[in-house]
């Protein structure tokens, strides 16, 4: 067997290349996230979806009556949005994820990172970042565009009233962070209709089932789900099962970080 | 180079890569063949560190490929199947996996000419042909000038002037003294590109040697023979030759005799030839050969290209 010099030092490099780390990783995923029309039609329905919602629950409920439920009136009422919200954040945190998958890029991704982790770093940053931005100040728009409506007719909330601009700020937070378990959720299902479907089947559909169906045991149990222990953060009404706002913060970035701990755990231990 | 030792890959009961030892050299262009199924794609693949083997190790320039802080400087790859999203442009594709590598946009789009898609690069992937796709997986392998060059199937889809373009570039590569592993079904393709050929089946190794080895390795050289007087010279020759097959009217080819041996043997019996030339053996003959031997080759399933 004939041996060869080593090839590298004798060759003069026309291309400048760094080494590979999280910041470049971060860059590389944003170029990625920008370039996809779906992320920002994602994102652009979020948004447009929470003011629409902000205003038509504002106009419906600017005069009291026995007919609205507590919910309607409250100060988080108008921010109920969020519903559809944690749907398309959700679909975008899991497509983010998932799409690599299923249409291979994974391939040429950890062929350029094959440390791996890396990239669930820089997704993890991306998304959060992304959602936060635009999702907070929508948030923002969606509250005191619903609060203006109600404000013709009575007196409504404003952001300086105790504890409302934790529920506005809280709903960004919120979002992301029910993102982030979509992207998990992508993370460790890789397929995009069977990520989907468990993202939906944690967010909505346990907690319902278990909330329901299944007695006080149940509803005991429903309560610590992402989305029920979220939304007693995001929510300005308390009921007998749900958590206090802040413990209820406490178990949704405990579900995020278990779910983002065990993403890196299988991209670690899994072929791609 | 591209060193691997005793590389074992299984995917549930399957056993795809098989105790596989072998060293692809820098400075020459090395052929990867193999039937479907025989474990090509999942070597690629755990060269890349895509998949872990389950026993063995394989390492690029010294080390694990996922141990490199320059993973695409060391290997610029084109895996068979597609890894690219087909919502994003080609050169939103390039610019993403660049900025890993901090390679600026210049680059880039120096690469997007080489590969001749700077008419389109601005396309959504998703409407590319085959040939496209293959252009901009090759744009992608070059994007950091990398050491080793790892193609499956780089030739798939493309126009002849493509096809050209590819064989220019390894023998250039490999010439600057570069590592390049590439897999290929096209046989006359790769006897005109590689210089070395690693040969598996099964996942197991059967061959491990030069181009010019594996082709003579075929066996018995043919000679073709015509002569007015072809029935006396087939009587003469049955003494010698194994097999004397028939072409044409006073054609023959001979197994099993040199062209010198004939032309003696013609000669002393005073027969008029009119040609007499050795048929070089193929590549694809040499192949045809050594994968019909190992037995069991052509009814295994399809499991490599199968996999994901």
């Amino acid at each position: 067997m004939t041996v060869t010099a080593p090839t590298a030092p004798t060759r003069q490099r026309v291309v400048e290349s760094q080494p590979v780390t999280v910041s470049r990783a971060v860059v590389s995923e944003w170029i990625k996230f920008r370039t996809l029309r779906s992320s920002a039609f994602m994102l652009a329905g979020a948004c447009v979806g929470m003011v629409a919602i902000a205003m038509i629950v504002g106009w419906n409920t600017r005069t009291i009556s026995a007919a609205l439920d507590p919910e309607d009136i409250v100060s988080s009422a108008v921010l109920q949005g969020y519903y559809l919200g944690q749907l398309l954040i959700g679909a975008l945190g899991v497509l983010f994820v998932s799409g690599e998958y299923s249409t291979g890029m994974i391939r040429s991704t950890m062929s350029a990172v094959p440390q791996r982790t890396p990239v669930l770093a820089a997704k993890t940053i991306v998304f959060v970042t992304v959602t936060s931005v635009t999702i907070i100040p929508c948030c923002v728009i969606a509250f005191v565009s619903g609060q203006a409506i109600i404000s013709h007719s009575r007196t409504g909330y404003s952001l300086s009233d105790p504890g409302v601009l934790r529920l506005v700020l809280g709903t960004g937070l919120y979002l992301a962070c029910i993102g982030l378990i979509g992207a998990a959720c992508g993370w460790l299902v890789r397929n995009t209709p069977g990520a989907l479907v468990t993202y939906f089947a944690i967010i909505l559909v346990l907690p319902g089932i278990f909330g329901n169906a299944l007695g006080n045991l149940g509803k005991d149990i429903a309560q610590y789900f992402p989305s029920e222990a979220g939304r007693s953060f995001v929510s300005s009404l308390q009921t007998p099962y749900t958590l206090s706002p802040w413990t209820g913060l406490t178990v949704l970035i405990a579900w995020v970080a278990m779910g983002l701990a065990m993403s890196a755990l299988s991209l670690r231990a899994r072929d791609i | 180079m591209i060193e691997a030792q005793h590389l074992t890959k299984r995917y549930r009961d399957e056993i795809a890569v098989d105790d596989l030892s072998f060293t692809v050299q820098p400075g020459v262009v090395t052929g990867f063949l193999g039937p479907n199924g025989a474990g090509k794609s999942t070597t690629m693949r755990m060269t890349l560190g895509l998949d872990a083997p389950n026993n063995g190790t394989i390492t690029v320039n010294g080390r694990p490929f996922a141990e490199h802080t320059h993973p695409l400087r060391e290997v610029g790859a084109l895996l068979e199947a597609r890894g690219v999203h087909p919502g994003r442009s080609a050169r939103n594709h390039l610019l993403a996996l660049a900025a890993t590598a901090g390679i600026g946009s210049a680059r880039v789009d120096e690469v997007i000419h080489m590969v001749g898609l700077s008419d389109v690069a601005a396309k959504r992937v998703g409407a590319f042909s085959l040939g496209m796709g293959q252009r901009l997986g090759i744009a992608s392998a070059l994007l950091a000038d990398p050491d080793v060059l790892l193609l499956d199937e780089p030739v798939n889809g493309l126009d002849p002037d493509g096809v050209r373009w590819i064989r220019n570039l390894l023998r250039g590569f490999a010439d600057e003294g570069r590592t390049v592993f590439l897999s290929s079904h096209l046989m006359s393709e790769m006897a005109l590109t590689a210089d070395h050929v690693i040969v598996i089946g099964r996942g197991r190794l059967l061959r491990d040697q030069s181009m010019a080895d594996f082709i003579a390795s075929a066996g018995a050289t043919r000679v073709r023979v015509r002569s007015p007087q072809a029935a006396s010279l087939s009587d003469i020759l049955h003494r010698h030759a194994t097999t004397i097959t028939v072409i044409a009217d006073g054609t023959l080819d001979v197994d099993g005799m040199t062209s010198d041996d004939i032309g003696i043997a013609a000669a002393g019996a005073q027969i008029t030839l009119l040609e007499l030339a050795t048929q070089a053996g193929s590549l694809e003959e040499a192949y045809m050969v050594l994968t019909e031997q190992a037995v069991d080759l052509h009814t295994h399933t399809i499991r490599d290209e199968d996999h994901r």
